[in-house]
């Protein structure tokens, strides 16, 4: 973990309530795609968490969604602003687990850390497929970001409006090495029931410190308790425990 | 002896700054960051006899000015912190530590302060009164003057180290449970822990918190924090811990003002993992600009105006 400031250098509307962020600085801290970072913004007490989406030397990129009072006020930020934020933190992806033919599947706003995941693994050759999960047409965004790193893309809204009808599931295909994947908590839970193989999903909690210092985000697992800021956000298939 | 140097129940301290149980974990996370041999001492995440998951999730929710938190002292239990968190600890922390303790019955306080005690670590035990009684009703053992001086009673029979006890501030009369431990037997008290309190989500006409209830700390509660900590100062001998929405030097030089010898930093650390590093190197230099030569000379200082 490190404590810097960064400029913004582009901030832009990517879907009615989706923006994407580029901010520059001292990126060094992270390490694994699937990390996050954490956002002081003036007037709000508790840091804002927001997942990497992708990394370009002293460049980051967040994409992130506007459902409250701290999103909101970060989407009327101009370029050349400073903001303190708190870079590497969480676990991120294994990225040695993935085999030859790795499935990424997001879902909504859980979509951004595969990005900087996927171009990891073409990096390394390997036949990445990803799975894009969305209600409605509207709100599709980076499907072509993904298509130009050479991955196999599908996309799935839920009202049918573009690509497959249904949920993420309906679009798995017969045959993967390896599963990586982000969204919502009911959409995690119907890929874990889905899947063949094993994998790595990733957990979203609020959060009060970030770095594992407070013990707000906490969750059961068949390894013990975990913090999802620190010990997550990314958890085994095979030490989740669903509760309820 | 610097300008800083104060003293806590007869052990020095090089500054009066302390991270306050339930922000700063065992230490790890902040020694990756900064030297924590520079601060006063550090209260660690309150430990009880048996290992506590806590409430369940969302158990954060953020306010005007501070947060709410219903973690419910998730930790290891006694003996894992003795067997597993102390060695760790001994290797990026050389001063003596304050041990936080919690309980749900007289026995269960006992029992962990005694365990704790014998560790050399240790240099004070610093007790979590604001817990339920499982015995009582429920009732929280800091809310009652005799439940508290019984907790006092138990915890100095069985320890040999100074035993500072944690008050609730949700009472009528903090002053009055202040004296009830001092009169017990406590070798000091601090306050405040956090402030019962609630946030609704207006969209899902719910409480955020799963608990539906939390405690308040952060910027928001210093003020009621202080005014405690000044009652409590006036009521009692014993040295006094403040604590309570502290985040600058200025918050720091306040509470000693009101009449605390050290201050805890709680849920500043939280939003800035380098709080009281800040705060602590701020200290000399706001001290000179309000002409003051050393913290010891300030405590209890602020003078009131007369009554009328």
């Amino acid at each position: 973990m490190k404590q810097g400031y960064f400029d913004i250098a582009e901030n832009i509307k990517l879907t009615k309530n989706i923006f994407r962020m580029k901010l520059t600085g001292d990126t060094s801290a992270f390490t694994a795609p699937g990390q996050f970072l954490n956002i002081k913004l003036d007037g709000l007490y508790l840091r804002r968490p927001i997942s990497l989406c992708d990394l370009n030397g002293k460049e980051m990129t967040v994409i992130y969604k506007t459902v409250g009072k701290g999103t909101e006020k970060m989407s009327f930020m101009p370029a050349g602003e400073r903001l303190d934020i708190l870079t590497g933190l969480g676990n991120g992806y294994d990225l040695e687990k993935a085999g030859d033919r790795p499935l990424l599947i997001g879902g909504g706003v859980g979509v951004p850390p595969l990005y900087l995941l996927a171009r990891r693994l073409k990096e390394q050759s390997r036949n990445v497929t990803v799975i894009l999960g969305f209600n409605t047409a509207d709100e599709i965004f980076y499907e072509d970001e993904f298509k130009r790193l050479g991955c196999n893309v599908q996309v799935t809204t839920a009202d049918g409006s573009y690509g497959v009808k249904g949920f993420v599931t309906d679009a798995m295909p017969g045959e993967y090495s390896y599963i990586y994947t982000c969204g919502p908590e009911p959409m995690l839970k119907a890929v874990y029931r889905a899947s063949k193989t094993s994998g790595q999903f990733s957990f979203e909690e609020r959060m009060g410190c970030g770095f594992g210092a407070c013990m707000g985000c906490s969750c059961k697992t068949v390894t013990g308790y975990k913090r999802i800021c620190k010990d997550g956000p990314v958890l085994e298939k095979e030490e989740i425990l669903w509760e309820d | 002896m610097g300008r800083l140097t104060t003293h806590l129940c007869g052990i020095e301290l090089d500054n009066p700054v302390i991270p306050a149980s339930g922000t700063f974990g065992y230490g790890y996370e902040f020694a990756q960051l900064y030297d924590i041999n520079m601060l006063g001492t550090f209260s660690f995440k309150g430990t009880t006899k048996d290992a506590r998951f806590g409430n369940p999730t969302p158990r954060i929710a953020e306010t005007p000015s501070g947060m709410i938190n219903s973690v419910g002292l998730q930790n290891p239990g006694v003996e894992k912190v003795i067997s597993e968190e102390l060695p760790k600890l001994k290797k990026c922390f050389n001063k003596p530590v304050m041990a936080n303790v919690s309980g749900f019955s007289i026995e269960d306080y006992a029992y962990t302060c005694e365990r704790l005690d014998k560790e050399e670590q240790v240099g004070w035990l610093e007790v979590n009164i604001s817990c339920p009684n499982v015995h009582g009703g429920g009732m929280a053992f800091g809310t009652s003057a005799s439940a508290a001086a019984e907790v006092v009673h138990a915890v100095k029979k069985v320890t040999t180290k100074p035993v500072i006890i944690k008050l609730s501030p949700n009472v009528t009369d903090i002053a009055e449970i202040a004296k009830a431990c001092e009169e017990a037997g406590a070798d000091g008290i601090s306050l405040i822990n956090t402030i019962l309190s609630m946030e609704i989500d207006i969209a899902r006409r719910r409480p955020v918190l799963k608990n539906n209830m939390g405690g308040l700390s952060g910027s928001a509660v210093f003020p009621i924090a202080l005014r405690m900590v000044y009652q409590v100062a006036h009521a009692v001998k014993v040295p006094v811990i403040g604590m309570g929405g502290v985040s600058s030097a200025e918050d720091v030089i306040k509470m000693i003002l009101a009449g605390a010898c050290a201050v805890e930093v709680g849920a500043a650390n939280l939003v800035d993992p380098y709080a009281c590093k800040k705060i602590i190197e701020d200290l000399p230099c706001v001290m000179d600009k309000y002409n003051i030569d050393n913290l010891k000379d300030i405590i209890g200082g602020a003078k009131p105006w007369e009554e009328t």
